[in-house]
């Protein structure tokens, strides 16, 4: 069940360019959390910003009840997200959404791209706990833009990084070095998140070998729970009615939606 | 005393046109769904009524993506009345709300005078629903709305063809995208209205200047949050000294002290709208808030401040 709490905040640091992380104590939304939701958060007591803004789950401590974001400087809201301090309390809904479905025993390739990695920590923490064999594909545009990878080592995880700069990893894109360096015979199931069309090169890449998937998407969000209809997307051009990102998704099985 | 004693003594209940609330807190139509979606956040027993999701005659799918983008101290929206019709409201969405025992307000939305009523004859045969709010001033449909809202005569015609059809109290939101703000509620008045809604949204309009083209899909949205507060301020104003009609007052209220400002000015009840999505309790915390400011004021009941500040 979603909750409405007050987080304690323990550190808030950049980890790169643009790019921060926050842990934040809430141990019953902590206990309740799974990979691919979102908390939604309000970055001050003004009215400017008014809304709240959606965040995924970084990664989760169940043991400490403790939540972990990553996110990128985007505008005004994570400006002033970047301004918390430990031992202030943040306003935090969550966790909302329908997250990843959790396969066991499997062979799984995670694909993010910029800050769209950020669901896939809790994720591969998740699917490693499950006996899956999991390979991160983490791409970006410069390393320092980019977040350590030694928390997905940690895990037990296989993670390559790409840059579009060469300055980590392989260089170019990280769909790119997916297509070389992995054998689509010896994978079972794929997740991403991260730009659209780095989203749509991963799907049509698993089509073109028969196998699925599940994609993160994003929509402009005021109330998160599916109450305003605001989030609303249309998964095929050609469906008639409206899915709602926030509480349909943010994940969706790779063959429903048409990436743009 | 204490508080607990003190509190028994003030009445905070409101008789909005015949419709009994327990409370002046009232939540905005389009911004509480069907009230399922914030039960894990709010205790909606504690609402004095939960106003849903416009309905239509048929299912309506919406308007094209985005819908929503935020503005200074508020948001545009353009929903386009996304709803799965009348009949799927009151046989499926109904029932989980009405049971928890509070006043569930349908709010409707008409293609024409007819459609009005058969949607008010619709749901005076069905059980669960404590009014109906017309809307006549979405802003966001080609049809079925704004333009209702506008025209002296069509608001008296669309409110005398509900009252026809119901013995529930009838409530028709106001535009706010009017020169005579008056004139319409005097129409409806007319008409036979129970009550005025007052104000939905302004229409208004945001820019991307990066691919040099409107950001919502619909082009045009209606304004909501604090950044309309004053505008719906004067309006209740204005009408409550013209018109002897009780006022459901909203535009921006998301603390005690905005709900106070609206029903000091005349609103006998308000309603809370784009303030669910910042803080999902705010209906819980003005209720109980206002609650405070009257026992604080040494005031016998709520009642007692409506309309005080109107000179
Ligand atoms: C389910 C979900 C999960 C997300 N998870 C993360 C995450 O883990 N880390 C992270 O850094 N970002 C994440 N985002 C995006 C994040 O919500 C936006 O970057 C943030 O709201 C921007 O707020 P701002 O006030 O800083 O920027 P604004 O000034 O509001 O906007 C700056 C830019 O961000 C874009 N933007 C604003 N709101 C959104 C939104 N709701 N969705 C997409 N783009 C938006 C605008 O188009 C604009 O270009 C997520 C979005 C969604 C919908
Ligand atoms: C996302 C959204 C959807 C709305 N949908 C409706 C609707 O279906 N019918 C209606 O009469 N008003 C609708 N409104 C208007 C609100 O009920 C309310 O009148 C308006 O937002 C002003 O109040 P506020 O500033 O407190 O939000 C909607 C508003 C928003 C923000
Ligand atoms: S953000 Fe309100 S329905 Fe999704």
């Amino acid at each position: 069940m979603p909750l409405s709490a007050k987080g304690l905040v323990i550190s808030n640091q950049q980890v790169g360019r643009d790019l921060w992380e926050m842990e934040f104590l809430a141990p019953g939304m902590a206990a309740e959390s799974k990979p691919g939701q979102f908390v939604h958060i309000r970055v001050g007591d003004d009215h400017d910003p008014l809304l709240r803004r959606p965040l995924s789950l970084y990664d989760v401590d169940q043991n400490l009840g403790s939540i972990t974001l990553l996110y990128k400087i985007a505008g005004r809201g994570t400006n002033l997200l970047s301004k918390f301090e430990a031992d202030q309390l943040l306003d935090v809904m969550g966790p909302l959404g329908r997250g990843f479905t959790l396969v066991e025993g499997r062979r799984v390739i995670l694909v993010g791209g910029g800050v769209g990695i950020a669901p896939l920590l809790f994720l591969a923490r998740e699917l490693q706990v499950r006996q899956n064999e999991v390979t991160v594909l983490y791409g970006g545009s410069s390393s320092d833009e980019m977040c350590s990878l030694d928390r997905f080592v940690n895990l037990g995880a296989g993670i390559m990084a790409a840059t579009l700069d060469g300055s980590a990893g392989f260089r170019g894109l990280v769909t790119d070095m997916m297509k070389k360096s992995i054998d689509p015979l010896s994978i079972d199931y794929f997740y991403t998140c991260g730009p659209e069309p780095m989203m749509a090169a991963v799907a049509e890449y698993a089509v073109q070998y028969g196998l699925a998937g599940e994609v993160s998407l994003e929509e402009y969000m005021a109330c998160g729970v599916g109450a305003c209809l605001g989030c609303a997307r249309k998964l095929k051009a050609s469906d008639n009615a409206y899915v709602k990102i926030c509480k349909d998704g943010p994940v969706f099985p790779m063959d429903a939606v048409e990436l743009r | 005393m204490t508080k607990e004693a003190k509190q028994v003594l003030v009445d905070m209940s409101v008789n909005l046109g015949g419709m009994k609330m327990q409370n002046p807190i009232a939540v905005a139509s389009g911004t509480f769904g069907y009230g399922r979606e914030y039960q894990d956040f709010v205790d909606i027993s504690r609402i004095g009524a939960v106003i849903v999701k416009g309905t239509t005659l048929e299912e309506r799918y919406g308007n094209l993506a985005p819908r929503i983008y935020e503005t200074p101290a508020g948001m545009l929206n353009a929903i386009g009345l996304e709803n799965p019709g009348i009949d799927v409201f009151l046989n499926d969405y109904l029932p989980s709300l009405s049971q928890d025992g509070v006043n569930v307000v349908a709010n409707i939305a008409g293609n024409t005078v007819d459609e009005y009523a058969l949607l008010s004859r619709k749901i005076d045969k069905h059980p669960g629903i404590a009014g109906i709010e017309l809307n006549i001033s979405c802003p966001n449909v080609k049809q079925g709305g704004m333009q209702f809202g506008t025209d002296p005569e069509l608001v008296k015609q669309v409110v005398q063809a509900v009252k026809s059809e119901t013995k529930l109290p009838v409530i028709p939101k106001l535009s706010p995208n009017v020169t005579d703000i008056v004139s319409i509620a005097k129409a409806a008045r007319d008409g036979g209205a129970d009550a005025l809604s007052m104000i939905n949204t302004l229409m208004g309009m945001a820019v991307d200047i990066e691919r040099k083209r409107p950001v919502l899909g619909n082009i045009f949205g209606g304004l909501s949050g604090p950044a309309i507060k004053p505008v719906a301020l004067r309006m209740i104003y204005q009408v409550y000294k013209e018109v002897d009609l009780p006022i459901l007052g909203g535009g921006g209220i998301v603390n005690t002290r905005d709900a106070l400002e609206f029903i000091l000015v005349g609103a006998s009840a308000v309603s809370i709208g784009t303030g669910n999505f910042v803080n999902p309790a705010i209906a819980e915390e003005i209720a109980q808030g206002l609650e405070n400011y009257v026992i604080e004021q040494g005031l016998k009941g709520i009642n007692e401040l409506v309309g005080a500040a109107v000179l």
